[in-house]
């Protein structure tokens, strides 16, 4: 985690307007009347609250962490901190396609740099990892347990495993015509169910 | 290939084997009934003389951990909390993923198990961010758990009332050290904590609590079931049972592979494995998740996959059972740098010497990498790792500075290589032999 781009994103947070109302509605009060109730203090709840901020309104604006807080009666600064801490929470937009491409040691043995570099070219990413129509934002991050099916990526909440060159520009194909995917089963890969003889 | 019984991994690959009716059909919660018919004191004792140890990577007797709690005479009213480590974050380890996918009613079955003999009313299972999927094919495998009373009050009738959550972290690898994993479940930065106190004594929400990992208590209805005479009689003396082994790298057939302890490192490698690919040599293998010290040849060619001979033959662990293959055209200074990487992004920043010194070791190894460095370098590079392990509060720093300590000394020829080829102002690499 880079303290130079902790100070950049929240400067981005102060700087940035928000759109339209942030409040949660009646239904979502209840439900997260829910999620407070797991837990014995209620500042547990931050990262389930968080998490549903974040899927409301696709990345954690100032004012959406000043509602969190707010909700959860705590300080804004409580629940920076933590939102802060935690990569996966965005304190920047991305595109509606995040691909969270892993290059630790199993999936580089692999050859997941070279996997990076054509999803790089392929969607002619800027220095931010953004393509130029917006829709797609590439992260290079580190191991996401998928080891035994590297090279591998994520995409939104799901898994993509055993990547090629070919086997990626049949999903970003599909994306960026925001086609209907097959749901896609993590490749639990095709040997462990296997008896050794 | 002996036979043995498969525990972790029986129902893996059986159509539906995530579903109710289909562990069911394999026995799912018989040895719930058996256990809440047993005591406590009767559950934690079977634990204990299986010789079962915690999963996660420190290999801690898991029975011993649980008679920490303190009596309910000394916990000044406090509830036992357990928390289900499935933070599975360490690089080369994927087995907890596929416990929780293929099976997620032998982990709920497990923490009933394990929360009877506990005292505990409230559980959590503690999931990586990235594992949402995860999560919501175990919250589907809970509701079920529910609607057949397998968890809330009275569960069997026998007076026992038990609760059982999922909560999400989102992408911070520390999570995975126990006080970690506390601090973040009591919503603050994923930190970890000074011990003692340890969290057996005061852990989350300043409660007793044990954090298990998921393979740990995932093995526990099988010790209930079969006995503990039974686990004890796989594996070694000091390290009974199966382990998940996560495999990774330059293998024909990776994956996850349950073996009994003990089984030789070369057989794990060439039956299981499928072996290196064709034409290849073997250069290393990291045994037990990117952390440990890594490994040669020779070291492989006399180890067996067990907690004392790892340890024995090559001063390595067993960890998590993350088993990272590399065979001869892996660029050691490229693999070292890769994981230093990983060290440097993960630390979380608390203390000194791991805060800046994962990060030294970092940009030393880059410069290294591109040809940039110089004998002092390789001096620095040591002289880091040496300082930082043991000088932290968790064990974070000491896992920065194992692989880097056993990189140097065990492939020193490639190391210094690098140095010499930039001395000579050669092309980073070339004096590397590929």
């Amino acid at each position: 985690m880079s303290h130079d781009q902790k100070s950049i994103h929240l400067r981005d947070m102060h700087g940035l307007t928000v759109q339209g109302p942030v409040e949660w509605t009646e239904e979502e009060k209840a439900e997260i009347a829910a999620i407070v109730a797991k837990y014995p203090t209620q500042r547990s709840a931050i990262m389930p609250v968080l998490w549903k901020a974040q899927r409301k309104w696709g990345w954690l604006q100032f004012e959406v962490l000043k509602l969190v807080a707010a909700t959860l009666s705590l300080k804004p600064s409580e629940v920076m901190e933590v939102a802060t801490f935690y990569t996966m929470f965005k304190k920047e937009p991305t595109g509606k396609y995040l691909i969270q491409a892993c290059h630790t040691l199993s999936c580089a043995l692999l050859g997941a740099d070279r996997v990076i570099r054509h999803i790089e070219t392929k969607l002619q990413l800027d220095e931010h990892g953004n393509s130029p129509d917006g829709k797609f934002t590439l992260m290079r991050v580190e191991c996401l347990a998928a080891c035994g099916s590297g090279p591998m990526m994520q995409i939104n909440d799901d898994f993509y495993e055993l990547l090629t060159e070919q086997k990626v520009d049949e999903i970003l194909d599909a994306m960026a015509a925001d086609r209907p995917l097959p749901v896609p089963r993590p490749e639990v890969d095709q040997w462990t169910y296997t008896p050794v003889s | 290939m002996d036979v043995y019984p498969r525990i972790l991994s029986r129902i893996w690959g059986v159509p539906g084997s995530h579903t109710l009716a289909v562990a069911e059909q394999h026995g799912a919660y018989n040895a719930a009934r058996k256990a809440l018919a047993m005591s406590p004191a009767e559950v934690t004792d079977v634990v204990l003389k299986s010789g079962l140890r915690g999963r996660g990577g420190a290999g801690f007797p898991t029975g011993r951990k649980w008679t920490f709690v303190p009596p309910p005479e000394k916990r000044g009213g406090k509830p036992v909390y357990l928390l289900c480590n499935a933070d599975e974050s360490e690089p080369g380890t994927f087995k907890d993923r596929f416990c929780m996918w293929n099976d997620p009613h032998q982990l709920i079955e497990g923490m009933i198990i394990a929360s009877h003999a506990l005292g505990v009313r409230r559980a959590y299972i503690y999931l990586r961010g990235e594992f949402e999927y995860v999560q919501r094919r175990l919250d589907e495998a809970l509701a079920e758990a529910y609607a057949k009373g397998y968890l809330g009050e009275n569960i069997f009738g026998s007076g026992f009332s038990f609760d059982l959550y999922t909560h999400l972290g989102a992408g911070a690898y520390i999570c995975g050290e126990e006080t970690a994993l506390i601090s973040s479940i009591e919503g603050y930065k994923g930190q970890p904590r000074l011990k003692p106190p340890f969290p057996a004594v005061k852990g989350v929400w300043e409660s007793p609590t044990i954090v298990n990992n998921v393979e740990t208590l995932a093995a526990v209805p099988w010790i209930i079931e079969n006995g503990w005479e039974a686990y004890k009689a796989i594996g070694t003396e000091q390290s009974p049972g199966t382990k998940l082994f996560s495999c990774s790298g330059h293998i024909m057939k990776p994956g996850v592979y349950e073996i009994p302890l003990g089984t030789p490192m070369m057989d794990l490698l060439n039956k299981w494995c499928g072996g290196l690919r064709p034409g290849r040599t073997l250069k290393a293998i990291i045994p037990g998740g990117s952390s440990v010290p890594v490994m040669t040849p020779a070291e492989v060619a006399q180890a067996n996959m067990d907690y004392e001979s790892i340890n024995k033959v090559a001063g390595s662990y067993l960890g998590s059972g993350g088993f990272i293959v590399m065979d001869d055209t892996t660029d050691m200074v490229d693999a070292l740098t890769n994981l230093l990487r990983f060290y440097a992004h993960e630390s979380c920043g608390q203390c000194t010497p791991c805060r800046e010194g994962s990060a030294w070791m970092y940009n030393i190894l880059c410069r290294l990498r591109d040809g940039l460095a110089t004998e002092d370098d390789l001096v620095a590079l040591r002289d880091l790792a040496d300082n930082i392990h043991s000088r932290t509060i968790c064990f974070f720093g000491a896992s920065a500075a194992m692989p880097v300590q056993s990189f140097v000394t065990k492939f020193r020829d490639e190391f210094v290589a690098r140095v010499e080829s930039a001395r000579a102002g050669l092309p980073a690499g070339l004096a590397v032999a590929k």
